[in-house]
């Protein structure tokens, strides 16, 4: 299967005061068709900025090198005409803050109509009557008056479904959620995680989901990138991931118990003891060796590369036996 | 949002009748009587008595204080000391002056203000900002006088671009008319401009870097719409509060305008009135200045809740 988006050796550097800092270093992640990925990961992991850089929206003192294939079409390099008329309609993001990401002076029925009227031209009416639509889609109440509501005059979890009615206005081929439901109560969380399964199962959306939650990840994801420090250290099927973690942060993770898996609607990942360190630290070694109970000599002077295959791991001293499940 | 205005509208009343009461005793202890001011030459006890009468001066102040009320409620004003005229109809002379020299102070000062402070926030650390911050240092540091001073000797006298001083009725030749406030407005404006576009730039670069922005850039939109709708509603909001708070010193800037161009407004009243100690129109002027800032303060509140729906429509989430 050919695949929708396909990420190639994306590396990101930004330019600051401190001199040049290295965010991303040489991932590379695939989406099928219709198919989940769930990146995850710690904090300042680079999994945002692997997100950003995939539409060209990441500010200008960033630095991006490698490909991103959007249904073949070479995104990384390509003009900001050619990037504008992709973002929204093609690609479409999600974001963390569902109470900052919304306009305050503009109705949600506007700021979804927006989308409609730059990338297909519609009418104002037209948009409007698609805006109602849309907000019954991601399952929101009373649409017809909530159309011509403020943001502030709706929940968090009602933001966030705005967000996603916005994002899949033009029905594009990849979402981009970027830990979608982290700022919402737990109890708002399923809703939206049951309006993006829906989606996905409606209209046939790829998804990127990023997220700190294993249990996010178990519910909705088909196959999951783990990135540590900027780089993806494995990827493999969601099951045989959490059946077969061999990467020591990623079994890190998941806490090494054999349970995760099932359990894992109640878990956030597991705190790991140390600091993510920079990436431009440590160019040959592994970054993970400061924290790894299984590193070798070999780990601080080698930096290892990732496995080709179903499952990909980049580590010189993997987990082997597999996890009971 | 009702019971706002209706609670605005009580204050502006207690602030009038405040203001009416200082301004009415402000009045008398300035230094010099009016009726010396008036007998000139004449200083025989007898007419300086006669003259007092006439305009009620030897009364006690509260009867006088009373009188000047009850006459203002009904819209009578009296009639200056000085020139004998009708309070009212000297003020219907001036004050279109005034209002028409200060509203296109405003358009002038905003056209030149958000746009400035527009190409400084996306402009940020190139020339187009330091040329943006360079002239609004100039616009707040330069006073009026001179900056009028300057434009009349060089745009009017040496070039002959602006006539360097007068005024034409707007509706007796629209474009003579502003062909003799365009440079009065220009430099009343200057200030005003300098003020606008230093805020315009600041809270565009908050609203530009807030989470909004990168929706609206990840919806495909185009620069323009990002900026010029996104961001940009959101700085007026601040823009226009500076702009209300800002009115004070453009009223008190007109004053000075008008008497380097010579305008037969306001402020030449006003001046005039203080110099010849003419109770009855300083206490008009005074109270019509007053009420024109209520007036004002309370139609920026109301654009302030058009720009900014979350003062408009409360929210029930
Ligand atoms: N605009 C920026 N300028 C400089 N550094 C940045 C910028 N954005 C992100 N970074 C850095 O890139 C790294 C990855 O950040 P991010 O992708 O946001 O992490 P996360 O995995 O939590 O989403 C962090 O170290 C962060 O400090
Ligand atoms: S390469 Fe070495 S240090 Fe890195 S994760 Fe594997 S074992 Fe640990
Ligand atoms: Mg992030």
């Amino acid at each position: 299967m050919k695949p929708v988006l396909e990420v190639k050796d994306l590396s990101v550097t930004f330019r600051t005061e401190d001199g040049k800092l290295s965010a991303v270093d040489r991932v590379s992640l695939e989406v099928g068709d219709g198919e989940v990925l769930a990146v995850v990961g710690e904090s300042g992991c680079g999994k945002s900025v692997t997100a950003m850089s995939i539409a060209g929206l990441l500010p200008r003192t960033a630095n991006v090198d490698g490909s991103v294939k959007l249904d073949g079409t070479e995104l990384i390099g390509a003009d900001k005409r050619t990037l504008r008329s992709i973002r929204g309609r093609e690609v479409a993001y999600i974001f963390q803050e569902p109470m900052t990401s919304l306009n305050p002076v503009f109705t949600v029925g506007h700021q979804i109509g927006e989308v409609l009227r730059t990338h297909v031209g519609l009418s104002r009416q037209a948009a409007r009557a698609r805006s109602i639509e849309l907000l019954k889609l991601v399952g929101i109440p009373s649409a017809e008056r909530r159309v011509s509501d403020y943001p502030h005059q709706l929940s968090g979890g009602m933001r966030q479904r705005v967000m996603i009615a916005m994002a899949v206005a033009c029905d594009p081929k990849v979402l981009i959620a970027d830990e979608p439901t982290t700022a919402l109560d737990v109890t708002i969380q399923a809703g939206i995680l049951d309006v993006l399964r829906g989606l996905r199962e409606r209209l046939g959306t790829s998804i990127v989901l990023i997220t700190h939650d294993l249990g996010v990840v178990a519910d909705l994801a088909d196959r999951v990138a783990v990135m540590y420090a900027g780089r993806v250290v494995e990827t493999a099927q969601v099951h045989e991931l959490f059946a077969n973690p061999q990467h020591p942060y990623t079994a890190g993770l998941l806490g090494a118990s054999p349970a995760a898996g099932r359990h894992a609607e109640t878990h956030r990942l597991n705190e790991i003891p140390g600091l993510v360190p920079l990436l431009s630290e440590q160019p040959d070694a592994c970054t993970f060796a400061d924290r790894c109970p299984r590193a070798v000599d070999f780990c601080t002077t080698s930096q290892p590369q990732l496995t080709t295959g179903q499952h990909q791991v980049a580590c010189w001293n993997p987990v082997r036996e597999p996890v009971e499940v | 949002m009702k019971r706002y205005l209706l609670s605005r509208l009580w204050q502006s009343v207690v602030t009038l009748i405040l203001a009416t009461i200082v301004v009415f005793a402000g009045v008398r202890a300035l230094p010099g009587d009016p009726a010396l001011a008036l007998a000139g030459e004449d200083r025989d006890p007898e007419s300086l008595r006669a003259i007092r009468e006439q305009y009620g001066l030897d009364d006690s102040l509260l009867v006088q204080f009373w009188q000047f009320v009850s006459h203002a409620a009904r819209g009578d004003l009296g009639r200056s000391i000085r020139t004998g005229e009708p309070v009212g109809s000297m003020i219907a002379g001036a004050l279109p002056v005034t209002i028409e020299l200060s509203i296109l102070a405003i358009l002038v000062a905003s056209v030149i203000g958000v746009g400035a402070g527009v190409v400084a926030a996306v402009r940020r650390g190139r020339p187009a900002e330091w040329a943006a911050n360079a002239l609004a240092l100039l616009g707040l540091s330069v006073p009026n006088f001179w900056l009028g001073l300057m434009a009349i000797l060089y745009l009017s006298v040496a070039l002959g671009l602006f006539p360097a001083s007068g005024f034409v009725p707007f509706f007796s030749n629209p474009i003579d008319n502003l062909h003799h406030l365009v440079l009065p407005a220009l430099i009343l404006g200057t200030g005003l401009a300098a003020v606008i576009m230093r805020q315009t730039r600041s809270s565009m670069l908050d609203a530009l870097s807030a989470d909004y922005i990168r929706t609206a850039e990840a919806k495909g939109l185009s620069p323009r719409a990002v900026i010029g709708k996104h961001a940009l509603r959101n700085s007026l909001i601040v823009v226009v509060t500076i702009v209300g708070l800002q009115l004070g010193a453009l009223i008190s800037g007109a004053v000075v305008t008008e008497r380097i161009f010579a305008l037969p407004g306001f402020g030449k009243l006003t001046v005039d009135a203080v110099f010849q100690r003419d109770y009855p129109v300083i206490q008009a002027v005074v109270l019509v200045t007053a009420t024109a800032y209520i007036v004002i303060n309370l139609l920026v509140d109301l654009l302030y809740s058009v720009i900014d729906p979350r003062i408009r429509v409360r929210g029930d989430a």
